[in-house]
């Protein structure tokens, strides 16, 4: 059978249409259809691909876990072992802060020798307030020796064996300072209590104090140096009917967390004793 | 005893050989109750301020009590725990306010009863109950007693 087109219109009907096709295609007019079919073929593709990644899992998840476990425990010590670190170096920082505090405090205050000791203990009794330090009579630490902070006068040593002393904190009930209050130039006594409370006695009635005056020790006696910080004033009690005034101190240190104190070791505390008056009968 | 002695309940602290002591005393079959109370009391009283002997004669006075409590209160020991701690806080403390009056210190009784014994006595008290059956097991462990009954 003979075709009733010549084979150049065939050719060129094709070529229009295909050429119309394209020309549709580019101008979008086919872009419901496109989308159409991708979103298909994005759907069926993405099925497939999740179902070949869940079946590979299954086959590959025992050397999987396996390593994964090995590479946590891994990771868990060495999150371990800088945590340590991190311990270590906050301690460490710590310790270098109140170091070089006391550094400054004893630049500040040349004329006096210090060595450093670290607290290790506490008495145990409730009704004392003494501390023990890890230097002793093998550093030259003696009793009587004043101890500080950079803060300020924490108290002296009260006994002392080869490698520690027990330390008698100014808080202590049967502590008693001879002070000098900085702005009234006067003396008084500084005790403290069981509660660790501290409190002035024997103001005289006329001096005029104020809160907030700063306590010095006076150095009478010959127990402490003069001139050492203890505290400031707060409390003020003045009763007419009594013969001195009484006022509680703030002390610049706070005896609970001592670590780290400093012993005066070119002081000698003086015993007055034997030139105290004895009572006649 | 070093980390005890710095949770302070007001100004009173646990006495942790006293209640060690107590519990171990009240344990039946317990014999060397006496040894221990030698040996804590010494090592309290050489690291204390206080005189030696004081903790010294405090245990061993609480050790005599529980020794006689034991013959009597055998079927109760928390009750006889918590009378044997009460009474032996008590006579630790009476006897380091008398010590220390006589040495001098300005102590008011009033003051130290209350922000230091009470206190010190419910601590005390408190650190009991979890004491004896710690020293029970204890002893259980130390003398084979499930074996020979």
């Amino acid at each position: 059978m003979k075709s009733s087109f010549p084979r150049s219109l065939q050719t060129t009907i094709i070529f229009l249409v295909v050429g119309g096709i394209l020309a549709l295609a580019l101008g979008g007019y086919f872009s419901p259809v496109s989308n159409l079919f991708s979103a298909s073929l994005v759907s069926v593709q993405t099925w497939v691909s999740t179902r070949y990644i869940t079946i590979r899992n299954f086959f590959n998840a025992p050397s999987d876990i396996l390593s994964l476990q090995q590479r946590n425990a891994q990771l868990e010590a060495e999150i371990s072992g800088l945590q340590t670190q991190v311990i270590q170096l906050q301690q460490q920082l710590t310790d270098t802060q109140v170091l070089a505090a006391l550094v400054d405090f004893s630049q500040a205050n040349p004329e006096s020798i210090y060595k450093a000791a670290s607290v290790i203990g506490r008495d145990p009794s409730p009704f004392l307030h003494y501390i023990i330090i890890n230097s002793g009579s093998n550093d030259g630490l003696r009793r009587g020796m004043p101890v500080v902070t950079n803060q300020g006068l924490i108290g002296r040593i009260d006994a002392v064996i080869a490698d520690a002393a027990r330390v008698q904190l100014i808080t202590d009930p049967a502590s008693a300072v001879n002070i000098r209050l900085q702005s009234a130039d006067t003396d008084a006594v500084l005790v403290g209590s069981v509660t660790g409370d501290l409190s002035l006695e024997m103001i005289s009635q006329d001096v005029k104090i104020q809160e907030g005056d700063i306590v010095l020790t006076s150095g009478l006696g010959g127990d402490y140096p003069p001139d050492l910080l203890v505290g400031q004033l707060f409390n003020l009690r003045k009763r007419d009917y009594e013969l001195f005034q009484e006022a509680s101190v703030q002390s610049t240190v706070d005896f609970s967390r001592l670590e780290i104190v400093l012993v005066i070791m070119n002081f000698k505390p003086i015993d007055i004793t034997p030139l105290t008056p004895e009572e006649i009968p | 005893m070093a980390i005890i002695s710095r949770i302070p309940l007001l100004g009173g602290y646990a006495d942790l050989m006293l209640v060690a002591i107590a519990a171990w005393s009240l344990q039946e079959r317990v014999e060397t109750s006496w040894h221990w109370a030698i040996l804590g009391g010494l090592l309290v009283g050489w690291t204390s301020a206080l005189p030696w002997f004081l903790s010294l004669s405090g245990y061993l006075l609480i050790v005599l009590l529980a020794r006689i409590m034991v013959r009597r209160l055998w079927q109760a020991p928390l009750i006889a725990i918590f009378i044997l701690v009460f009474l032996g806080t008590l006579i630790v403390h009476f006897l380091s306010i008398f010590v220390l009056r006589l040495m001098g210190s300005p102590l008011v009784i009033g003051d130290v009863l209350s922000i230091v014994t009470l206190p010190s006595l419910f601590l005390n008290l408190f650190l009991a109950l979890p004491a004896l059956p710690i020293f029970r097991d204890l002893a259980v462990w130390v003398y084979d007693i499930e074996d020979e009954e």
